[in-house]
């Protein structure tokens, strides 16, 4: 790895999904805060390695449900209100002797954004909780990155992070099972 | 109460010391014990590989064919739609044959990456891109035919609430009203689903890329994805999400397409059985779809360990169970008409089997009722070209069942005068010919730049996921 750029973070590539859930919790006792886990599907179990629980004994969860309640209720509202502003309000419409408005006949209408918008809360929801777009993450310049999303799984512990010693947190990457330990660097300028 | 009980179990504890439980053989979903890696090689080497010839030939072929469409519609548009054979009463024609028959087509995607996800069914992992895919390009082919029905389809956008000219809104009492927001609701949604479900195998491409447009391509796509735990966690989570929305999704797009019919007065359509006949009818004809490429596909691309016999045999238990719901739904129907003592309702019937249109309803029965049976047996599944043949069987019934559905009662309305015959014109059958190289030259994309599987999910099904390696 090229000796420029400022100091992220230091690496360790392990073979197995059952070596990083067991080194992650190694890491997570060890104290460590800025510390993240790469691999090339979901490790289920693998957030209660990395986080411990909570003191209801449940792992740390997703905040996505928040985006999606908001999308679903911002749905159904936004049926209702147009159902209701346009054929009652804006232009009453008479057709088959029915109410101007009832929150019965536009029964599709509101379901069906009441779905859409919530999908759309879901997705986008999901970027924000995951800082996406961002297409020039620092664990990029590791060449080899790619490997993460093919067979092999990784752990970097970021420089940031209070207890991170260069020396001290290289041999502990070791100790714990780690693969080819290294030093990635960001570049300084895009 | 609690000693009996134990004193009931001991003896079986002592046997079962001594017996060994009995080994039940159940088939792996990734057969040859694969490595993670051979799956990345496997799924991205197909869009990674030299463009066969063979696909070149297929979308040349495939363009060929859509370009039917292209004529029917360059007609309809010049002309008008007195270009098709639509005439009063049957207003509706093909076109709404054809809308129904791809828009059920497009109902196993969602069923496949929603229903069974929520079900935890993993035989799904391996087909569901691919479905979902489908469903996509199905609604595509589907929206055509009302979009073009209209008339004058520059003002086809008068269908959606955006404030015009006229200053007129939608009138949402009205079903056509909102299979619009259905419809819409349901590409949407579904591409999102596809699309959400892509990101982490779009940034394995992008990770692998050689060639530049690839890395700019795969990279714009995939947002940045790393692979990181938090990264899956609320992935994760807003694909079970998704999974959750689509499942009432899938359902009630059906239900208000069978509203097209069941809120109109007529004999034949005004009954209440038809949302979930509808239901079962889409996800039977899917299946059908779902088959009819996936088999071909895997022949060509060899993913037998992927997509195996257990995964064949269980689309084909779908079939034959939904194939005979509406089978199921055909004899009640009857059987209402019967006992609900509507001379109406009872003719609509008797004519839909012996009247004008009888051979498209016996064609119906014998590739949507009988044929599926043939699935009851292990040795019928476990041939492939069978099945295959089969599986088109299934996608003639229903498109026959449409047409059935929507011209049997429109031909013979209440006035005697106005009974006719419909039948389709050139243009009807160039546009709706067409639709099938359309649908095959996005499929071709599809398969040729994104990835087939997802990989990451075929993954998760492998022992190798398992963080406890099989020591639980």
């Amino acid at each position: 790895m090229a000796n420029k750029g400022i100091k992220y973070g230091l690496t360790a590539v392990f073979n197995t999904a059952s070596d990083i859930y067991t080194a992650a919790a190694k890491v997570r006792d060890a104290g460590y805060t800025s510390w993240e886990c790469y691999t090339p599907m979901p490790v289920h179990g693998l957030d209660a390695q990395m986080y411990g629980l909570d003191e209801k004994g449940f792992p740390i969860r997703s905040k996505v449900p928040r985006f999606t309640l908001i999308g679903g209720v911002t749905g159904f509202f936004t049926g209702m209100f147009i159902v209701w502003y346009m054929n009652a309000y804006d232009y009453p419409l008479i057709a088959g002797g029915k109410p101007f408005f009832s929150p019965i006949f536009p029964f599709p209408v509101f379901y069906e954004l009441t779905i859409l918008f919530a999908a759309f809360g879901t997705l986008f929801g999901m970027f924000f909780l995951n800082r996406l777009p961002r297409h020039n993450h620092p664990v990029f310049e590791h060449p080899k990155f790619g490997r993460t999303g093919d067979d092999k799984f990784m752990i970097v512990i970021e420089v940031e992070d209070p207890k991170f010693d260069d020396e001290e947190t290289k041999s502990f990457l070791n100790d714990i099972g780690g693969k080819s330990v290294g030093l990635i660097r960001e570049p300084e300028e895009f | 109460m609690s000693s009996a009980t134990t004193d009931m179990v001991k003896p079986s504890a002592e046997i079962l010391k001594k017996v060994k439980p009995a080994k039940l053989d159940e088939v792996p979903l990734v057969l040859n014990k694969r490595s993670l890696h051979w799956i990345t090689e496997k799924i991205c080497g197909i869009v990674e590989a030299k463009t066969p010839s063979w696909w070149w030939w297929c979308f040349i072929f495939s363009l060929l064919i859509a370009s039917f469409t292209g004529m029917g519609l360059l007609v309809l548009v010049s002309s008008g739609v007195g270009e098709w054979g639509n005439n009063n009463p049957v207003n509706w024609g093909w076109a709404i044959v054809n809308f129904v028959f791809w828009i059920g087509i497009g109902h196993a995607g969602t069923l496949i990456s929603a229903i069974l996800c929520l079900l935890k069914q993993k035989w799904r992992t391996s087909i569901n891109r691919g479905s979902e895919a489908m469903t996509v390009f199905a609604v595509m082919c589907a929206g055509i035919f009302p979009l073009f029905h209209v008339g004058r389809v520059w003002f086809a956008w008068w269908l959606f609430p955006i404030p015009n000219a006229n200053n007129i809104w939608p009138q949402f009492k009205s079903p056509l009203e909102w299979d619009v927001f259905a419809v819409s609701t349901y590409f949407t949604v579904s591409i999102l689903f596809w699309y959400m479900g892509m990101i982490p195998d779009l940034a394995v491409l992008r990770d692998r890329a050689q060639k530049m447009w690839r890395k700019y391509f795969y990279g714009f796509l995939s947002m940045g994805w790393n692979n990181s735990n938090t990264h899956w966690r609320n992935f994760e989570m807003a694909y079970l999400l998704l999974a959750g929305l689509s499942t009432p999704l899938v359902l009630s797009v059906h239900t208000i397409v069978s509203f097209d019919f069941a809120i109109a007065n007529l004999p034949g359509w005004h009954t209440t059985i038809f949302p979930p006949y509808f239901v079962a009818g889409a996800i039977f004809s899917g299946f059908g779809m779902v088959m009819t490429l996936l088999l071909p596909v895997r022949a060509v691309f060899g993913l037998h360990d992927l997509i195996n016999q257990k995964h064949i045999d269980n689309m084909c238990k779908i079939t034959l169970a939904t194939g005979s719901l509406v089978g199921y739904a055909y004899a009640m129907e009857f059987f209402i008409a019967w006992y609900g003592a509507n001379s109406y309702e009872g003719f609509a019937f008797i004519n839909r089997a012996f009247g004008n249109y009888w051979w498209a309803y016996w064609i119906m029965v014998s590739c949507n009722v009988i044929c599926p049976q043939l699935l009851w047996f292990k040795a019928i599944r476990e041939n492939t070209p069978l099945v295959w043949v089969i599986s088109i069987f299934v996608n003639i019934g229903m498109w026959f069942e449409r047409f059935v559905i929507a011209n049997t009662t429109l031909s013979r309305d209440f006035l005697p005068s106005s009974w006719g015959y419909y039948s389709p014109t050139v243009v009807d059958i160039f546009t709706f010919f067409g639709t099938f190289g359309f649908f095959s030259v996005l499929f071709l994309l599809f398969l040729r730049f994104l990835p087939l599987m997802p990989l990451a999910e075929v993954k998760s099904v492998t022992p190798m996921a398992d963080p406890h390696a099989g020591k639980h």
